[in-house]
């Protein structure tokens, strides 16, 4: 029999306004178990802890219930409480009769009423509480990161930094993501790439960074602190250790007519290629889709021309195991295809173009070497049209585009429109925007320069239509502050479009068992206070992969990210939480029903032996529950037909006994 | 707002389905309209005028008759407001207010061509029948 002592807090006059405290602690005394039975002011001060701690001294209990406030709020206060004075913490018992009580009764009958009810459910619940002790599970000293752009680089840099090992699996033949691509960054316009590759020369050099370029995590298995991850190593053809980036493969691959991609297909790469000057790894790759040798086996150029030796043409693709204690996603986003926005004649136009192909026509090292001309016929616009919010801020029954706001394009735009007037003060620069936001450290102030001192024309209204005449592109648009339709003889228009996660998002989160919207964006533990950590545990999260984000953001989420990882990484072990379910082999009949519906992948099933009657034995195939993966959802008690599944603090008897208690 | 024209403005959201609450300013049908020069009201006023219940000055206006029902404001609205349903909604209105019924089931008949569609004469009933 239990010795339990019932404490009833007033919060001040969040509880006590509404309900009779001292009518709770006396109907509460004459509970069976009950030996104790107070209240005080505020339960969850010093003092309160006080009486609690001499109490349990006092009377012996092995158990108590608190009336206070939601669990969510002080359960790990009144917790450590019991421990301190000496009793197991999951024999405390929290009834909440603030939340689920005072603060929605206005009546004091009713609410003193309800109170004692709920105080009695919480003491027949201790009644059959038994003590529970944590598990430990060991944790593996090193973490992956999933994506090698801005997002993942300063992760893993952070990461390495705390010293320990981190690996960047990238799906491209180099890190360096999207940045690499843009040409000046808002809003103090420093040059993408030259603050992005020293970092990525950083990664590069760092003894306790490994870069997987050109390959994907095809498999993750396991849980926090130790997940089992297969990294798929494509076949590259090149083989990255002997090759030394000299790029004398590239000058002789005869295939020249190959899109480049790093350049939005505006210019041709060779079959053998690297993306870009500085590209970590600096290691040649051959494109499978292109290559001669590799589609007929005729050609062999390379692999002659190389000074190392480093051409396979037999390379295969290779298959790494290996185990992290986290894991941080930072899988980044694409523009959304244009093809269904016919009104803007993206696909009839080349001179039609989004922002990050305009990002690659003004970039030194783009395809036209960072001189602004119109990729049709290569010569100089004059008048140039930036449409804004093309596909976001959509209605979400629209067939097309995104419901949310991109949130970086009204920065870039001003960017592409303040550096084009600066460059060519010839041009004619106009903006249509819905709205303009620009929230951030200077970032208003940077807009606004654009209008003021560079002349860019800012027009509330959407563009409606862009159609291809002669070498002109009729752009009819409205003027909704001087309610006027506007036609303008444009060279160039460039398109704002809607940003969206990467397609390899979704089966990644599956892989994961991570959680995301229905954008495809993974969802955060909480939006305001666990902001990098997936709900799934030792997942984490850094980038635009969460959610459409700047550099500086970005920056910001990844080394928070990386903070999270290092105080998991830090830990020997990881105290897990003991309310997780354990089946009765005794009752367990063996038919899968809870392995299938356990969302962790924390049910086994094992061959066991059982002691029969008459010295016989049989072997019997029982459910087993990893305690270290098992996160206390209780679908598995639900769904088991035989009963033998059951969740530790809260087991079936004692759900009913709190039934019980409140039906009485 | 004038109690007539809250009942009027009920009576054209309740026969076009939209909701012009759903409007974001953007202008995007105005900027699409082809008959722009044509119209005083131009599809972004409509939609916020039949939100601000200002609908007298609306039926008055030629820009009904001047809509073109081409609907390129309905397919390129990002919000799915649909402003040339509003238009024909207040056309409607205008028509209805007249207080004739012009065209009864009986004179079907004589002007039954087999080429119109069924889908017109529903439509001409729906808009002239009361």
């Amino acid at each position: 029999m239990q010795r339990i002592g019932v404490f009833v807090c007033w919060c001040g006059s969040n509880i006590a306004g509404t309900v009779d405290v001292q009518a709770v602690s006396d109907a509460l005394k004459n509970e069976p178990g009950v030996v104790f039975s107070a209240n005080y002011q505020y339960m969850c001060s010093q003092a309160g802890q006080n009486l609690i701690k001499e109490a349990i001294a006092e009377h012996r209990l092995t158990g108590i219930v608190v009336c206070s406030c939601s669990p969510r709020m002080h359960e790990a206060t009144f917790r450590k409480t019991a421990a301190a004075a000496g009793i197991n913490p999951y024999m405390v018992e929290i009834a909440n009769i603030r939340e689920q009580c005072s603060w929605v009764h206005k009546d004091m009958l009713t609410g003193t009423e309800k109170a004692i009810i709920l105080g009695k459910a919480a003491v027949a619940k201790v009644n059959l509480n038994t003590p529970l002790t944590p598990g430990e599970s060991p944790v593996t000293k090193r973490a992956l990161v999933i994506g090698g752009g801005i997002a993942g680089i300063q992760t893993a840099l952070d990461i390495a930094d705390a010293g320990f090992p981190v690996d960047i699996v990238e799906t491209k033949p180099t890190i360096g993501g999207k940045m690499a691509q843009l040409d000046k960054t808002f809003p103090t316009l420093d040059c993408a790439a030259c603050i992005l590759t020293p970092k990525m020369v950083d990664v590069a050099q760092n003894e306790n960074i490994r870069i997987f370029s050109y390959s994907e995590v095809t498999a993750v298995k396991g849980f926090v602190g130790n997940f089992d991850v297969t990294i798929k190593k494509k076949a590259r053809y090149v083989n990255e250790d002997v090759c030394t980036g000299c790029g004398a493969c590239v000058e002789k691959c005869p295939m020249k007519k190959v899109p480049n991609e790093f350049n939005l297909n505006m210019d041709n790469r060779t079959a053998i290629y690297i993306p870009f000057a500085q590209a970590v790894p600096k290691v040649a790759t051959i494109d499978p889709m292109h290559c001669n040798m590799l589609k007929n086996g005729k050609c062999g150029v390379c692999s002659k021309v190389c000074a190392a030796g480093a051409i396979d043409y037999k390379q295969q693709d290779q298959y790494i195991e290996e185990k992290y204690g986290a894991i941080v996603v930072a899988t980044g986003f694409n523009p959304i295809s244009m093809d269904k926005f016919d009104e803007y004649a993206y696909n009839q136009s080349k001179d039609v173009i989004t922002s990050l192909e305009f990002e690659r026509l003004t970039n030194a090292a783009g395809p036209t070497a960072g001189k602004l001309l119109r990729p049709s016929d290569h010569k100089h616009p004059h008048t140039i049209v930036f449409v804004q919010c093309v596909g976001s801020r959509c209605s979400a029954c629209a067939e097309k585009g995104k419901e949310y706001c991109s949130k970086i394009c009204c920065m870039y735009t001003a960017k592409h429109a303040m550096l084009t007037r600066d460059k060519y003060p010839d041009t004619e620069v106009y903006v249509f925007y819905i709205d303009v936001r620009t929230p951030g450290k200077n970032f208003d102030e940077f807009y606004r320069r654009a209008v003021e001192e560079y002349g860019v024309h800012y027009i509330k209204g959407m563009v409606g239509k862009v159609s291809p005449e002669g070498d002109k592109l009729k752009v009819q648009a409205s003027d909704l502050l001087n309610n006027k339709q506007l036609h303008i003889d444009a060279d160039l228009v460039v398109l704002a479009a809607a940003i969206e996660p990467d397609k390899s998002a979704r089966p990644l989160a599956t892989m994961l068992t991570a959680s995301m919207d229905t954008n495809d964006f993974f969802t955060e533990a909480h939006p305001k206070l666990r902001p990098v950590e997936s709900p799934t545990a030792g997942v984490f999260l850094s980038g635009a992969c969460q959610g459409p984000k700047d550099i500086p953001e970005t920056v910001s989420q990844a080394s928070a990210a990386a903070s999270k990882v290092i105080s998991l990484l830090v830990k020997d072990k990881l105290t897990g939480n003991p309310c997780v379910a354990s089946s009765d082999e005794l009752m367990c009949n063996g038919c899968s029903s809870c392995e299938r519906v356990c969302p962790y992948g924390a049910i086994t099933y094992v061959d066991k032996e059982f002691r029969m009657p008459n010295r016989t034995i049989a072997i019997r195939r029982v459910a087993q529950v990893n305690p270290a993966v098992c996160q206390g959802c209780g679908a598995c008690t639900v769904a088991c037909p035989s009963g033998a599944m059951d969740l530790k603090g809260f087991a079936n008897n004692q759900i009913v006994a709190e039934v019980d208690a409140i039906c009485k | 707002m004038h109690n007539s024209n809250k009942k009027l403005q009920q009576e054209i959201i309740r026969i076009s389905g939209v909701n012009p609450k759903k409007c974001m300013r953007c202008g995007k049908c105005t900027a699409t309209c082809p008959a722009f020069d044509e119209m005083e009201y131009h599809p972004h006023q409509f939609v916020a005028m039949v939100e601000d219940g200002d609908i007298e000055p609306l039926l008055k206006s030629e820009s009904l008759y001047r809509c073109l029902t081409c609907f390129a404001c309905v397919d390129r609205c990002p919000r799915n407001v649909e402003p040339a349903k509003l238009v024909e909604a207040v056309r409607l209105t205008v028509i209805r207010q007249k207080d004739a019924n012009h065209l009864k089931a009986d004179d079907i008949p004589a002007m039954l061509d087999e080429d119109i569609p069924q889908q017109a004469l529903v439509s001409a009933f729906r808009k002239y029948a009361k």
